[in-house]
């Protein structure tokens, strides 16, 4: 694959990826079982919509036909979205929103760890931003792994059910297409099969000390980075959507 | 129009940030807290560059518009805000003077360690800090959650006075 078209499929990932779980994150706004997790989830919500800005208008530099973030992100159908499966699963009780957020974290951490070392300067500045940001997700939803794990007996049993039931939207993560092996050949991001086993580490670590047990590696489920979504995203987006699509080019 | 005998110096411009409030914490300015990278002429055109302190912020499109507002009011009518990421917004850039503000203003400033953690996941290795709370000055005091009204705080109790705070945390 040609280099920008591949890096242009790239960045529209690492965007999409922040932009459908912010919003997410963003349904819980208002619903939290406790104020001072409600402006938690608000405030991952919100670095991650402005990572997503960051990613996005790359991608539409790098796509050189004058669209922005903006366009990106309300103007594309599901089949053009290119996030991973996990981020735009329900998000079901709390103790789904903080197990997917946990293997997302440990997940985003890593990539982003490696993004800083990209031969293009402009990948490796986001790269570096989002970091020190996402640092500080991961270490609260591991937390949140933690307590509700190592909790009550209701807690462990609703952690367990949400570590068991996500999990076959973790063999993505590590997954490796043609556009990777363009973006691996130029030196520009890593190979994400190099990141399962220190990510497996720290999952399986944490699993262990919230007394919760991990489900063997098996049969993944993929297809987000290629553009096949689950019946979740084209909710997500009409919800997301619905203003520019009715009004377009509203602006306020 | 400025000429180079009439344009006020760069120091003199600075001066005037010192006096540009952060709209979400008021109590520091802009360049208290770092956000302020450079300030420089080129040539009639002065040019100030700022950067995010978290890349959501909604507060930076504010800033920048305060910056201008504050320097248009002093006659400089041709000038351009740039935006900056990198090097990423650190709170090591926070002022001592910054700091002080903050403290008295409520809000912890943020534990005096180096905000870099290169090595792999050793934030989760690392022993909790210890935030002393800003009115009583106890340090027997309990985070409440990692985030508070703003991404850049975290929600702390004080368990001698019992009063919540912010503590402005490290990134
Ligand atoms: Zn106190």
């Amino acid at each position: 694959m040609a280099g920008q078209d591949a890096l242009f499929e790239y960045l529209l990932r690492l965007g999409d990826n922040a932009l459908i779980l912010g919003h997410r994150l963003s349904e819980w706004c208002g619903h939290s079982p406790a104020l001072e997790e409600d402006l938690a989830l608000s405030n991952v919500a919100l670095d991650l919509i402005g990572q997503t800005q960051l990613w996005l208008n790359l991608a539409g530099e790098v796509e050189g036909k004058g669209r922005n973030a903006d366009k990106l992100a309300y103007l594309r159908d599901a089949r053009d979205f290119r996030n991973v499966l996990l981020v735009e699963q329900p998000n079901g009780d709390f103790a789904v929103t903080m197990a997917r957020q946990f293997y997302f974290d440990a997940w985003h951490y890593l990539l982003l760890r490696e993004l800083t070392g990209s031969t293009d300067s402009r990948i490796a500045e986001i790269a570096a931003k989002a970091l020190k940001e996402v640092t500080y997700h991961l270490e609260r939803s591991q937390e949140w792994v933690l307590r509700l794990g190592d909790g009550t007996e209701e807690s462990h049993r609703r952690m367990q059910e949400a570590i068991d039931d996500l999990w076959v939207y973790t063999g993505e993560l590590f997954d490796a297409d043609a556009v990777d092996a363009a973006i691996i050949r130029d030196g520009l991001g890593p190979d994400p099969a190099s990141l399962r086993d220190l990510w497996l580490g720290l999952v399986r670590a944490t699993a262990e000390e919230a007394t919760l047990s991990l489900p063997q590696p098996g049969w993944a489920q993929k297809g987000g980075k290629q553009g096949l979504h689950s019946e979740h995203l084209g909710y997500i987006l009409a919800d997301l959507q619905f203003l520019q699509r009715a009004y377009p080019n509203a602006t306020w | 129009m400025t000429d180079s005998l009439t344009r006020p110096n760069l120091d003199q411009i600075r001066t005037w940030l010192d006096d540009v409030p952060d709209p979400e914490v008021p109590v520091v300015s802009v360049t208290d807290l770092g956000i302020v990278r450079d300030v420089r002429w080129d040539d009639d055109e002065l040019v100030v560059a700022i950067t995010p302190t978290y890349s959501g912020c909604p507060a930076t499109s504010v800033i920048a518009l305060d910056i201008e507002m504050a320097l248009r009011a002093k006659g400089l009518n041709n000038l351009r805000i740039e935006r900056r990421l990198s090097p990423p917004w650190t709170t090591d850039w926070i002022t001592q003077e910054g700091r002080q503000r903050l403290q008295a203003y409520g809000i912890a400033p943020p534990a005096e360690e180096k905000a870099d953690k290169p090595s792999p996941f050793d934030r989760f290795l690392r022993k909790p800090l210890t935030i002393a709370c800003p009115r009583c000055g106890s340090e027997n005091t309990a985070r409440i959650s990692e985030f508070g009204s703003t991404p850049c705080k975290a929600q702390y109790q004080c368990r001698a006075c019992l009063e919540p705070f912010d503590y402005f945390k490290c990134i």
